[in-house]
């Protein structure tokens, strides 16, 4: 998803619109909301949202969507549509007790270290706090995350505060098994942009927060179990500017 | 620093690089005195494995001196002398904790394409492609050593490095290949290739009471070589004889109670489409090389063991499962767990019950590293082990 100022402007340039005026305003406003809302979520799928987010911001700036291509479509005429539920489903298991995950998660403070979309989570209150992510194009976007429901050492849920853009809702659960460590389940539902392309967009691209949100959770795991999030970042190669060859 | 870098098949380079880091906190960084190539290194210098990338730091069998410890690894200190194992391991997991290291769930940052491979990754390899986990390997004369804390086994000063730097690979390999066997008294073991880990695991057959060893190849010397280094060694070259005749006359009949293919094929693919195009290039090396493997299955006594250190990466055409099934064959297989099998095997080096130099045909500077992988990967009959020293 990395390219050059100039690239992306030359690209601008070149293609053809096939995204009517009013939608682009409505992909603009819903893109920016579901990166934000992707975020409410814990950022857990954060990545994936921006991802999908970042795609309406692209498409509602430029009037052009790929997935439209993809798909065949186009939204001369705006017909409406029922808004669809996307629903992410994942599970890991960390080799640690419910309570040392929980206390962990429970402290959104610490997320962005295995949530690498996300730049800072603070705590604003008993059950509220504050998210910053990364969004595309160097941005980012706040917004706030209230708890709704938590067992102590068993699962945490959430929910968007009142008046969200994207209402979505989230829970993540720890449970114990006999010799396996602990299970931990994670389930997402958000509601994509209202619309024909918005139930469109999600089912395009709902593999997306899968893939995310199990990357995170290995993070998680790796964290937890070993610590450390081994990496290879910054590791010498002959790939290095500096390297060359000795016969020199 | 210097270090042998992949720069396509048939080509490596030895070049100016800097100097690695620590990433992680459980990592170290180790001054190397002593290297080896290996023969899992030409299947990355033959090209046959994917996900290399120009300018990867070759090299998984290495030891040396810590020179920097990272603030999560208590148990090294500067100046220790130490040999790293090729598995990188993160010594917490449910696998580790069971000895299974190399199948760590957190060393391999690349573990999502193993994933859409195999199911599930393996630990994270030094210098064996990014599938392994895109490690910087140990033929340079630095490295980093990740979950240094786990891996690394201190040895005393008092042994030279050459008798204990194949505790980073093949000695192990080699010896896990025979215990997998499950050797009870009066067992004839077949070895399958008679390359290092081959040498190695003849050793660790008889160590583990083997009656008899069988090792079978088509180059004479590492034959003859095996002969002169095991007192009741049996040998077979394959271009002579039909090997599962030998084997059933020499066993009265029975076959051998265990069979060890350390020959190995190794091809991988790291998406779905080009699983498809690996199959397809699976059908045509299958002429040569997975022949051991099915031979092996075949020869193999009813109710036997077949142990497999050689390397797989991929699909296996024609994999005779009519035998397996029929005989009641037992399968072991997979890359070493490498910190389950050091501390035991230091202790018999130490108490001089083997010394692993033996298996060294050529000592070279890392400098000419690239004569040693050529002459390593032809010359297979005078070129069986080669150590380089960087310093
Ligand atoms: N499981 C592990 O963790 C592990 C570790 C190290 C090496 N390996 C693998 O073990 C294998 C052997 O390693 P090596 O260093 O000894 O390699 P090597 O290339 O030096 O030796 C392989 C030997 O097999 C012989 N051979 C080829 N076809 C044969 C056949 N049909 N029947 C009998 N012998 C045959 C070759 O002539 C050669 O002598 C390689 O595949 C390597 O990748 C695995
Ligand atoms: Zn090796
Ligand atoms: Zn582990």
């Amino acid at each position: 998803m990395q390219h050059n100022e100039n690239s992306i402007t030359q690209f601008l340039t070149h293609i053809n619109q096939n995204v009517s005026p009013a939608e682009r305003v409505v992909s603009a406003v819903s893109g920016s909301g579901l990166i934000a809302y992707g975020l409410k979520q814990g950022g857990l799928f954060g990545a994936a949202l921006s991802l999908l987010g970042g795609g309406l911001l692209y498409r509602g700036a430029t009037g052009h969507c790929h997935v439209y291509d993809a798909a065949g479509i186009t939204t001369a005429d705006d017909r409406p549509s029922p808004s669809s539920r996307v629903h992410v489903k994942k599970s890991v298991t960390i080799n640690k007790s419910p309570a040392e995950l929980y206390q962990f998660w429970r402290n959104f403070e610490n997320l962005p270290q295995f949530m690498t979309h996300l730049e800072s989570v603070k705590t604003t209150g008993e059950k509220t706090s504050r998210w910053v992510a990364k969004a595309p194009l160097g941005a980012s976007v706040e917004w706030d995350a209230e708890i709704t429901s938590e067992r102590e050492n068993e699962r945490i849920g959430w929910k968007s505060i009142e008046g969200s853009e994207i209402p979505n809702s989230g829970v993540v659960e720890f449970l114990p098994t006999s010799n396996r460590g602990t299970e931990v389940r994670v389930v997402l539902t958000y509601e994509p942009p209202a619309g024909y392309f918005g139930s469109l967009v999600a089912r395009l691209f709902g593999e997306e927060p899968n893939q995310q949100v199990a990357e995170d959770l290995r993070r998680f795991k790796r964290l937890m179990e070993s610590g450390t999030i081994m990496k290879t970042e910054g590791q010498p190669s002959g790939r290095s500017a500096k390297a060359k060859s000795a016969k020199a | 620093m210097k270090a042998v870098c992949w720069m396509g098949k048939h080509k490596v380079e030895v070049m100016d690089v800097p100097d690695p880091q620590i990433i992680n906190d459980r990592d170290a960084i180790i001054k190397i005195t002593g290297t080896a190539i290996c023969g899992s290194d030409l299947h990355l210098y033959n090209g046959y494995i994917p996900s290399m990338m120009q300018g990867d730091i070759l090299g998984h069998e290495f030891m040396g001196e810590v020179v920097e410890t990272g603030k999560g690894v208590g148990n090294l200190k500067k100046g220790d002398r130490v040999v790293v194992p090729f598995t990188i391991a993160c010594g917490k997991c449910f696998f580790c904790e069971r000895e299974m290291y190399s199948v760590c769930d957190n060393s391999n940052p690349n573990a999502g394409g193993q994933e859409t491979l195999y199911g599930f990754s393996g630990s994270g390899l030094f210098g064996f492609s990014h599938l392994m986990g895109g490690f910087a390997g140990g033929q340079a004369e630095y490295a980093r050593v990740p979950f240094a804390d786990v891996g690394p086994i201190k040895v005393p000063d008092s042994i030279p490095d050459e008798k204990v730097l194949f505790l980073s690979d093949i000695f192990p390999t080699g010896f896990m290949a025979a215990n997998n066997c499950n050797i009870q008294e009066g067992d004839t073991v077949a070895i399958w290739g008679a390359g290092p880990v081959g040498q190695f695991a003849a050793k660790s057959a008889f160590m583990l009471g083997a009656e008899r060893v069988v090792m079978i190849d088509h180059y004479q010397d590492r034959l003859d070589f095996a002969k002169a280094n095991n007192e009741n060694v049996e040998t077979i070259n394959f271009d002579d004889v039909d090997v599962y005749d030998k084997l059933k006359d020499i066993t009265g009949g029975r076959g051998p109670d265990s069979c060890i293919d350390a020959v190995g094929l190794e091809s991988h693919g790291t998406s779905v489409d080009a699983l498809l195009d690996y199959a397809k290039a699976a059908v045509y090396l299958a002429t040569d090389r997975p022949h051991a493997l099915r031979q092996a299955i075949f020869c193999v006594r009813k109710g036997g063991t077949v142990s497999i250190p050689g390397a797989y990466g991929g699909f296996m055409d024609k994999f005779p499962i009519g035998a397996a099934f029929n005989k009641g064959l037992t399968f072991k297989m997979g890359q070493t767990h490498m910190q389950a099998y050091m501390p035991r095997l230091l202790t018999a080096i130490e108490e001089g019950k083997i010394d692993p130099s033996f298996v060294i045909s050529h000592r070279l500077k890392l400098s000419e590293a690239p004569v040693a992988y050529d002459n390593f990967n032809t010359e297979k009959n005078q070129w069986r082990k080669v150590v380089l020293t960087p310093h």
